[in-house]
């Protein structure tokens, strides 16, 4: 069975290039690093059975949020981030923070557990009978569409809301002041 | 304890961290973005590992398969994959209004510069 | 990277086949991977691509500055007004089972429209944000 040791290279893949961002200063190269950390992490959901979630994790990950970092690094003009100075504060606050969340995940089901909570509420319902009461195969699209359309509906509102904000904040005037607004 | 079931915790947890790191320790407000988008695509991880099934499949109903994986949280991190890039351009486009305004985006001299200006 | 022969070719051929993808995508959402979202971004980043190539006021002649707006408000406009539609109709609020002639024909149409919206709104957010972004410049040109 191949699936499990290649997830498990894929998390050691994605550990290792954020590790690689907190080092490294250039920003230009944080930026490329995040692109292939979103490449990495769309094919480790892949790999779990996530098609349409690994989808939207490389065209919005690799591809929109790379444009746009790019895009503010333009604007912005510093490329080189200052050295860390002292950052032990925060290393053993992160550290403290793994510790404690390592030590509440056991109760969580192990993987690939048939019998955990979550396939046995309502998702049983959903895979049975979408195809019948909704008429498409895909149950995620069902789901994200006919049974959770509301959320759906919030989540499109959310985006239009971010791009009004982004358009109040970078639109510019005809008469161009100092300082902007 | 079961060291080989909660190896995907370990990994959203372990990136959580670098993520959290990023963000408190510091520095660049462009890097505190980095910091916060893998942050919050550790959350994915931990929301669709419980959801996988070894020797199933996609959840797209077909003929001659019969374990599907979960797709309930595949729906829930859809939205929140989208929510997140809107996040990002939000606080990008501060992010070049700060620059503008104080001509840099390194958080100790933005505050440098505001304990002058009071 | 106008004057860069190879780029402009590969992006010539590329473009189209990209804008066919992503409504494959969003039409064939319901029998494989896909759907409004991954349809919108797509057609963003097959527009992106061309404005990185050929250069932002070629871009802003090919999708206008008030196509996008509109796109932005369209989508989630035709979201809700499927949910106003199922109340007219006789239902309760995104009910999709009172849009056609027997319930499973109503949520087909019920989730078309509103993957459309979705990816019009998503598109069109993301094609503004890059629009901005690029057009903003270090020195002063007046474009509203």
């Amino acid at each position: 069975m191949i699936e499990t040791p290649g997830i498990v290279a894929l998390f050691v893949m994605l550990a290792a290039v954020a590790v690689a961002v907190a080092r490294q200063r250039n920003l230009f190269g944080v930026v490329v690093l995040t692109g292939t950390y979103s490449f990495l992490m769309a094919t480790a959901l892949a790999a779990l059975d996530a098609a349409d979630v690994a989808m939207t994790e490389a065209a919005v990950g690799a591809g929109i949020s790379t444009v746009l970092f790019l895009g503010a690094l333009n604007l912005v003009g510093s490329l080189e981030s200052k050295p860390m100075e002292r950052p032990w504060i925060p290393l053993a606050l992160s550290l403290l923070t793994g510790l404690l969340l390592v030590y509440g995940t056991y109760g969580l089901p192990a993987f690939s557990d048939p019998h955990a909570p979550i396939h046995t509420h309502v998702v049983p319902r959903y895979l049975e009978q979408g195809l019948a009461e909704t008429g498409v195969p895909n149950i995620v699209t069902a789901v994200l569409a006919s049974y959770r359309g509301y959320d759906t509906l919030g989540e499109t509102t959310v985006v239009f809301t971010a791009g009004i904000g982004v358009i109040t904040l970078l639109r510019r005037r005809r008469r161009r002041e100092e300082g902007g607004a | 304890m079961s060291l080989a079931g909660h190896f995907g915790y370990w990994a959203t947890v372990f990136l959580m961290m670098a993520g959290l790191f990023i963000v408190i320790s510091r520095g660049n407000l462009v890097k505190k973005l980095v910091g916060l988008s893998i942050f919050q695509s550790s959350v994915y991880l931990l929301y669709i590992v419980p959801g996988k099934l070894v020797g199933g499949t996609v959840p797209i109903v077909g003929a001659g398969f019969t374990v599907y994986s979960n797709p309930l949280p595949h729906v829930l991190i859809l939205t929140a994959i989208v929510v997140g890039v809107a996040t990002l351009a939000l606080g990008l486009a501060i992010v070049v209004r700060i620059r503008e305004a104080y001509g840099t985006i390194e958080e100790d001299d933005l505050l440098a510069a505001d304990a002058r200006a009071d | 990277m106008r004057t860069d022969v190879i780029l402009r070719v590969v992006a010539k051929l590329l473009i189209p086949f990209a804008l066919m993808f992503a409504l494959y995508v969003q039409f064939h959402g319901d029998f494989g991977p896909g759907g409004g979202f991954q349809a919108g971004v797509i057609v963003a980043a097959a527009v992106i691509f061309y404005g990185v190539i050929y250069g932002l006021p070629a871009a802003r002649r090919a999708v206008p500055d008030r196509a996008v707006e509109l796109m932005v408000a369209l989508g989630v406009l035709v979201y809700a007004g499927v949910g106003v539609a199922g109340i007219v109709l006789g239902g309760n609020y995104l009910d999709y089972f009172v849009l056609g002639s027997d319930p499973v024909h109503g949520q087909h149409r019920g989730i078309f429209w509103v993957e459309a919206g979705v990816a019009v709104t998503v598109s069109g957010v993301m094609l503004k944000v890059f629009y901005l972004f690029a057009g903003r410049g270090r020195d002063p040109e007046d474009e509203a």
